[in-house]
């Protein structure tokens, strides 16, 4: 023993001592669900998709979007994005302008050519899809990408469906759907234009189909009964806004009364005042509380001059004097609509009628075991009709009939085809839990208001179909996606790797995120409560 | 600002320890893997320990400041005791402990020894707890301040004697439950009136630089440590570190508590050179000062079972002095983004 006096121990380093031991709770690094991620129709990885914008890796951040979703412009410019309305953020300060970034992607793809990777090798399968709109076109690029073959049938003259005969231009130009609906046909799949399918099973035989999507949408509009009867001055808001795609631009009337409350009508009427119409008046039986239109078609129809007139019905027209006459409601303690007896009169030149849509299910005749309830086919969960093989999707089947929501159909049907053809079903994964704002320490996060997107002025909308909401530009996007707060998933901010006071948190570096050291962890929890998205959780130690 | 980063916009702000979208010269020094760990794992510190935390926070900016030349010497507390318990050691710097009073007298000859060695390029740093800053220390430490010696003195305020069981130190806040202010009688807990302000005392001495920090803003606490390694003379670093053993926190809201103790205005971030204060740290979202008291149990005799508040008057003057902080150091005037 060669040691100073009074020392009989080497000295040693504290690592021998293994604190975790003291430890009866330890944390966990987990992924939650984001509310947007968990609130979009179409299933996107919103959060994953923005992780790549904030750094600014445009491309890198449309590839993880379109493994989902392959129409970012589109999607950009109609969907009403329940995402936002989901967004942590709003809790703090505003939502996060999600829609706006992903137009931005959308638009930067078609700008730089950016056209899909990877097509699986071929699978020896050929799927029929039945109508082109977002649920078919969706659908098609899914199964495309797995590996099958795809054909399209589309009864109408152009692809798109309602997107094209139904979304009026100003909020949807042309060029950017050509765009889209362009690069998912480069993918390989066959369209066949102008072709009615009348016959499920008989185009099947004849086609030496595996396998069919019916998407045919909804395009019949609901008629109702006026009692002057069908006139020239009676349109349909279906067949108004499909006859916008043609050549000559129908004739309204100065005057145009829309009779509805969705956004259909809406679209109408703000047609009809590009078209000329001095007066458009949208005649909706209950009140704008109860209407289904989107809050922001029913502000920008009202900013063009669209006049409301609520609970009122259509009770009499006499076209010959440019009137109809109008009964006012109201609602009883259910919330419906009852006459009252009080009657107004309103000049109109023409009725539009926005009364909803129905789908022409003529085609499925010859398939009794396919279910149709309400006017809408009835399918499972993997969205399979009742006869094997034939699955159906968008706005055929009772959902909110979108486009993100088609769109979202058409992704699960891909996979329930793909599964099916390899003889399985489709299992839908349980979801991650939901990352509320409540898991979150929001305090990491700088206060940043949102980048609102620019809209055309009145003036010009009115009179034009020019597109109303402009893009946003590289830097107000990028600051836009850096408002998100990665909710329920690592962003790796380092902050649970600095707040451990027991140094037992390794960081893997870029990409790989973290490790617990659970040998020297004691289970204190403030990394937990310092994670700034929630990503980590206190789970009991057992024993 | 001059202690912190200019406050520029991005995912988490400038708050979080680190982020992927910044320069790594911009990121703390605790983003950094191969950061010294100067407390290394396996101290026996209680669970959430702000004292842990706050010193390895301290240590290595100092160390990554004077590129490892560092000498640390360490008065009598906790941060000794659990770092060291014979014969093992946490300590991954030169390290010097003596006696509980007289840390800044022993730092004093550590830089004089040093500088006659021709190796004043080594720095030294002394570091204590309230009760060996404050109380028994004080006068080392003010001879240090006076004789204007080469050190930096850095505070771990805990604002009581927890290691010998959480006994009343000249740090204890007004109201406040310890061993020996116990929470019972019309006034319980600490008197009001009584304590010493560490910080401006420090300034009174007219010393180089004079800084408070705490645990819950890290970038603001490196980048004073790194100003203050700046300087050649005596400097002093206040930093409260949250105890939850002693202030009946939980172990996880260790930097919460040290967050809301200065958005409360209850504990004011500023820095001050010779005698000045040259800045202070606005507070981003104010908070009454129940919302700090509330998480913990050496105040609970303020609240009732419900964690309403059961004592209004001393709730109250505890705000009063909040807000003379608030007033004092501008503490809602600097606004950031």
């Amino acid at each position: 023993m060669d040691k100073p006096f009074a020392i009989t121990l080497d000295v040693g380093t504290s690592l021998a001592n293994k604190t975790g031991s003291w430890r009866v709770d330890r944390p966990v690094y987990l992924d939650r669900m984001p509310p947007c991620n968990d609130g979009c129709p179409a299933g996107e990885n919103i959060q994953g998709w923005l992780y790549y914008v904030e750094e600014g890796d445009y491309e890198q951040a449309w590839r993880r979007l379109v493994e989902d979703n392959p129409m970012p412009a589109i999607m950009g410019r109609v969907c009403y994005h329940p995402c936002e309305t989901a967004c942590n953020r709003a809790k703090l300060d505003e939502a996060v302008g999600i829609n706006a970034v992903e137009r931005f992607l959308g638009d930067q793809a078609i700008e730089h050519g950016w056209s899909f990777g990877f097509v699986a090798p071929p699978s020896d399968k050929h799927v029929l899809v039945i109508g082109s709109g977002p649920a078919g076109l969706s659908a098609a690029y899914h199964l495309r990408r797995m590996g099958h073959a795809v054909t399209i049938y589309e009864a109408g003259w152009a692809l798109g469906g309602m997107m094209r005969f139904g979304i009026p231009k100003y909020r949807l130009p042309r060029a950017v759907l050509d765009a889209e609906i362009e690069r998912i046909c480069a993918l390989g799949v066959e369209v066949e234009l102008g072709h009615k399918v009348t016959d499920v099973p008989e185009e099947m035989r004849t086609g030496g189909f595996d396998a069919v999507f019916i998407a045919v949408g909804a395009q019949l509009g609901k008629r109702a009964y006026l009692p002057a009867g069908d006139s020239a001055h009676v349109i349909d808001a279906v067949s108004l806004l499909h006859s916008m795609e043609g050549i000559e631009p129908p004739s309204l009337g100065r005057r145009v009364a829309i009779y509805g409350g969705g956004d259909t009508a809406m679209d109408a009427a703000r047609t009809a005042k590009r078209l000329g119409a001095t007066d458009a008046v949208v005649v909706y039986r209950r009140t704008r509380e109860k209407m289904p239109a989107h809050d922001i078609e029913v502000e920008e129809a009202v900013e063009e001059g669209v006049l409301m007139k609520w609970l009122s019905t259509i009770a009499d027209v006499d076209f010959d004097k440019g009137r109809i006459v109008i009964e006012k409601m109201a609602l009883d303690e259910t919330g419906f609509p009852q006459p009252t007896g009080e009657f107004e009169e309103l000049d109109a030149d023409c009725v539009v009628l926005a009364l909803g849509q129905d789908s022409d299910l003529a085609l499925l005749e010859s398939m009794p075991e396919v279910v149709v309830a309400d006017g809408s086919v009835q399918v499972g969960p993997d969205l399979m009709t009742g006869r094997p093989g034939v699955f159906a999707g968008g706005d055929v089947l009772p959902v909110d009939r979108t486009v993100t929501t088609a769109v979202g159909n058409g992704k699960k049907a891909a996979r329930a085809i793909d599964a099916w053809l390899r003889g399985e079903r489709l299992e839908v994964p349980a979801r991650h839990e939901l990352a509320n704002f409540e898991l979150l320490n929001t305090w990491y996060y700088a206060d940043a208001p949102r980048t609102e997107r620019a809209r055309l002025e009145v003036a010009r909308r009115t009179s034009t179909f020019d597109e109303i909401v402009q893009g946003l530009d590289e830097t107000n996007a990028l600051f836009e996606a850096r408002r998100c707060m990665s909710c329920g998933n690592c962003f790796e901010c380092d902050n649970c790797f600095g707040v451990c006071p027991d140094n037992a948190v390794v960081k893997l570096g870029f990409g790989s995120r973290y490790r617990f050291e659970y040998d020297y962890c004691k289970g204190c929890g403030i990394c937990v409560s310092e994670c700034p998205c929630g990503a980590i959780v206190m789970e009991p130690e057992l024993a | 600002m001059t202690a912190t980063q200019k406050v520029k916009f991005y995912q988490v702000g400038s708050f979080a320890v680190g982020n992927r979208l910044l320069e790594a010269d911009q990121r703390t020094v605790q983003a950094d893997v191969s950061r010294n760990n100067t407390i290394t794992s396996g101290h026996r510190a209680c669970q959430g320990c702000g004292e842990a935390l706050g010193a390895r926070y301290v240590l290595d900016a100092a160390m990554r400041a004077t590129a490892g030349k560092l000498v640390a010497v360490n008065a009598t507390g906790c941060l000794e005791v659990f770092t060291t318990p014979y014969p093992e050691s946490s300590w991954q710097l030169p390290w010097v402990h003596s006696l509980f009073g007289n840390a800044a007298a022993v730092a004093t000859g550590v830089a004089a020894g040093l500088k006659a060695q021709g190796r004043g390029d080594i720095r030294v740093l002394a570091q204590a707890g309230d009760g060996g800053t404050v109380d028994i220390g004080f006068g080392c430490l003010s001879g240090m301040f006076e004789r204007n010696d080469d050190v930096l003195f850095v505070c771990y305020d805990n604002q009581a004697y927890m290691n010998t069981g959480v006994q009343r130190s000249g740090a204890t806040p007004s109201a406040a439950r310890t061993a020996t202010t116990e929470a019972v009688g019309p006034e319980p807990g600490n008197a009001f009136g009584q304590g010493k302000d560490m910080a401006t005392l420090a300034m009174a001495h007219g010393i180089d630089y004079v800084a408070t920090a705490t645990v819950s803003d890290l970038h603001d606490l490196e980048a004073k440590v790194e100003r203050a390694m700046e300087f050649h003379g005596a400097r002093y670093l206040h930093v409260l570190v949250p105890c939850p053993l002693g202030w009946g926190s939980n172990s996880s809201d260790t930097i919460r508590v040290a967050r809301l103790a200065t958005e409360s205005g209850l504990f004011p971030v500023y820095e001050a050179e010779h005698g000045s204060v040259t800045a202070a740290s606005p507070i981003r979202h104010r908070v009454p000062v129940e919302d700090y008291l509330r998480l913990q149990r050496r105040f609970r005799h303020l609240f009732d079972s419900q964690g309403a508040v059961k004592r209004p008057d001393i709730v109250g003057r505890l705000q009063q002095m909040a807000n003379r902080n608030i007033d004092r150091f501008g503490l809602l005037t600097n606004e950031v983004a």
